[in-house]
């Protein structure tokens, strides 16, 4: 419980953080993307008030019952609440990925008079990329929250905090964390290929092929020079990307000259990607490396812990380095084949878009800033009035 | 059925504004009156809408949500011609949100600019809000005149939902913060009346179509009702209030009934002036809806959903009645 108390703190303030950045979110469809409600209209709607209906609600009234309840109502009423929170956070993560997975592999409706109408819901929900990106989304955000415990837990660790709380966080982190990564890398290789199947354009930018070819290398380094179509300073290991995403050393990946005129642009997805591999194989080494010194030892090297603390936002920055990897990765189009960016782009003056983002950036900033601060504040001053345990006591 | 399911989305989407204002409106109205408040008076004032405001907010989300997918046409002329009012209302609304949590989590030294923060918050998103409403009445025309009486829309509900808050805080406070919160109503009682009046003057002023709709017969005499009601509301409501600052500790819950009605009689008058247009006398309803079986679809997420929801809304306000206490993850 006492560890419930300082992380239900945390919580609460990243739930606030999401909740607010959230309603910015449905009324930029007005403001800024009218031409996307106007084409697709038929199919999001539905889906997005899904998802007000089901999740926001459920979530938002249990919370507060869930923070602030526990003297008010039975254990039993605040487990359920807490539940519900729970599962209406998920529910959230349901219908927007179903909304975006439709925007990627748009399926089960028919255009009339340039509006698309909806033919079939099943297959709309249940499109070709959702259940990919689903689980992918949701392994990240375990391993998000798994690292920041983990980060912050050892944070504690190293200014020499040993109440049993805190330690067992640093241990739940630490083994969610080595648990959840090689089941992560293993989906997020399915997700790869169901996307080389469905959105080819996007995979070659994300490799950096540009002449389809056989037996393409997988790239560790390369500028992609978008005007001569080809890479500068490429280091690659021969034969991997077709190995990873064809399961056949020769297997053929069509290149970006194949899309002339629609595909991506290619360096932000191709180094967005190698972002997100990067931290992701980072991930690996640092949970497992830590799993088995707290095994073996039950205690953690300084240098490690260390390690720890600075990958506790790491699982944010993947997760946003693989947005921009499927988000760019999908233009020109906002609805692959369907919908033009271009298209859906508000006829609002650029200058005043430009005051309303320079506005959003720096409170953003502010926001970004005074909530990790917070949160090492947090940190420092969680457990100071529990007792700390004898050294024989304080394993991991 | 498919003739009808546009004007049933027209009813819901005012339902959830008008549960939206009267919600959240008293919620900001408390951020309202922070400024107002001693230190520790501020965190029992927060503490009174703690457990709400989060699920208050979520009835803006559904009420944008609606327009946005039951009528994408209006939706993306509205907000595309309330564009920067939009983006501060919305910055309003993330100061006030997070500044709720980093108040009591960050350094103490830094709480009263947290607390600045909420009560800036506030103050921008609730005039905001009323400066939108001016501004999508006119028809989103920036000129002199128009923006002056936006400003003046903006400062009303301002002082409306200030009344809203402060009638909340006499039902959740006692002691000081009572005797507080009744003068704070009663003073924003006046300026809610004034505001009230002074838009209903305006408006048929500024539009002949609206000026039509009220100044003929026999509706006239069906819709006299509603300032009759609206002055009827004013004054029960000032006489509470005055009993109440002489001391007398019942019926307390009367000035927030009353200022809730205030807020509903108004929403009807400016329904009924804007009916059946959704963007001011250019896109009615039914025109700009979107196909008939995606909003059946939605319809029957509505029909289970909305009771639901209701029931642990009303369940929540359950679990926190009476006073508040002070907010305590324990």
């Amino acid at each position: 419980m006492q560890a419930y108390g300082f992380w239900v703190k945390v919580f609460a303030l990243t739930f606030a953080m999401g909740v607010v950045s959230g309603i910015t979110m449905s009324f930029q469809f007005g403001t800024n993307w009218p031409g996307f409600m106007e084409t697709v209209g038929n199919i999001a709607g539905p889906l997005l008030a899904y998802e007000v209906l089901t999740a926001f609600f459920l979530e938002a009234t249990f919370l507060g019952v869930m923070l602030f309840g526990r003297k008010r109502v039975s254990e039993r009423m605040h487990t359920t609440a807490t539940f519900l929170v729970a599962f209406g956070t998920t529910m959230s993560a349901v219908w927007i990925l179903v909304l975006n997975s439709w925007m990627q592999t748009p399926v089960g409706f028919e255009m009339i008079n340039g509006q698309a109408h909806a033919t079939d819901w099943i297959a709309i929900i249940f499109n070709p990329s959702f259940p990919y990106r689903f689980t992918h989304m949701l392994l990240a955000s375990g391993l998000t929250a798994s690292f920041l415990i983990a980060g912050l837990s050892a944070y504690q660790y190293l200014r020499g905090e040993r109440c049993a709380a805190a330690l067992a966080a640093l241990r739940t982190g630490i083994f969610v964390a080595a648990t959840l990564i090689p089941i992560q890398i293993f989906v997020g290789d399915l997700h790869g290929l169901n996307t080389l199947e469905h959105q080819p354009a996007k995979v070659a930018a994300m490799e950096g092929v540009w002449e389809t070819e056989r037996g393409a290398p997988a790239l560790a380094f390369a500028i992609p020079n978008e005007k001569e179509r080809r890479n500068d300073y490429a280091i690659g290991i021969p034969k991997l990307a077709s190995l990873i995403l064809t399961h056949d050393a020769n297997g053929e990946i069509k290149g970006l000259n194949e899309f002339e005129g629609k595909h991506p642009p290619v360096a932000p997805v191709f180094w967005a990607f190698r972002v997100m591999v990067g931290i992701g194989m980072l991930m690996l080494l640092v949970s497992w490396l830590a799993a088995w010194q707290s095994r073996k030892q039950g205690m953690l090297k300084p240098w490690l812990a260390r390690g720890l603390v600075a990958m506790s936002f790491s699982g944010w920055i993947a997760t946003l380095a693989g947005w921009y990897v499927t988000e760019i990765g999908r233009q020109p189009y906002l609805v692959t084949g369907v919908l033009l960016t271009k298209d859906a782009a508000s006829a609002t003056a650029a200058p005043i878009i430009g005051v309303s983002l320079g506005l959003y950036l720096m409170l953003y900033l502010v926001l970004i800033v005074s909530y990790i601060s917070v949160l090492f504040y947090l940190a420092r001053h969680a457990h100071k009035k529990y007792s700390p345990l004898t050294i024989a006591e304080a394993k991991i | 059925m498919n003739d009808l399911l546009p004007l049933i989305f027209l009813g819901l989407m005012a339902l959830a504004m008008l549960i939206y204002v009267v919600l959240d409106g008293y919620d900001l109205g408390v951020g309202i009156l922070l400024r107002r408040a001693e230190d520790a008076e501020k965190d029992r004032m927060i503490a009174s809408i703690g457990p709400f405001w989060d699920a208050n907010e979520t009835w803006l989300v559904l009420g944008v949500g609606i327009l946005l997918v039951a009528f994408p046409t209006a939706h993306g002329i509205i907000l595309g011609g309330l564009y920067l009012p939009v983006t501060f209302m919305l910055i309003g609304l993330i100061l006030r949100g997070v500044a709720f949590d980093f108040r009591v989590k960050a350094h103490a030294n830094h709480k009263p600019l947290w607390n600045m923060a909420f009560y800036a918050g506030s103050l921008l998103a609730a005039f905001s809000q009323g400066f939108m409403l001016g501004i999508y009445i006119l028809g989103f025309d920036y000129t002199v005149s128009h923006t002056i009486f936006s400003v003046f829309i903006g400062l009303s509900l301002v002082a409306g939902y200030a009344l809203l808050g402060a009638c909340w805080l006499l039902l959740k406070t006692e002691g000081k913060l009572f005797r507080r919160a009744v003068r704070w109503a009663y003073g924003s009682l006046w300026l809610t009346g004034l505001g009230i009046a002074a838009v209903s003057i305006a408006t048929p002023l500024v539009s002949t179509r609206i000026f039509e709709k009220w100044f003929a017969f026999p509706q006239l005499f069906w819709l006299l009702p509603i300032p009759a009601l609206t002055a009827l509301c004013f004054f029960i409501c000032e006489r509470q209030l005055r009993k109440l600052s002489l001391g007398l500790h019942e019926k307390i819950w009367v000035p927030f009934a009353c200022a809730i009605s205030l807020f509903v009689l108004a929403f009807i008058g400016l329904g009924y002036s804007l009916f059946p247009y959704l963007v001011v006398d250019k896109l009615r309803y039914d025109q700009a809806a979107s196909a008939p079986e995606s909003l059946f679809i939605m319809l029957i997420g509505v029909a289970v959903t909305l009771p639901a929801i209701l029931f642990y809304t009303a369940y929540s306000y359950r679990v926190f009645w009476g006073k508040a206490t002070d907010l305590s993850y324990d």
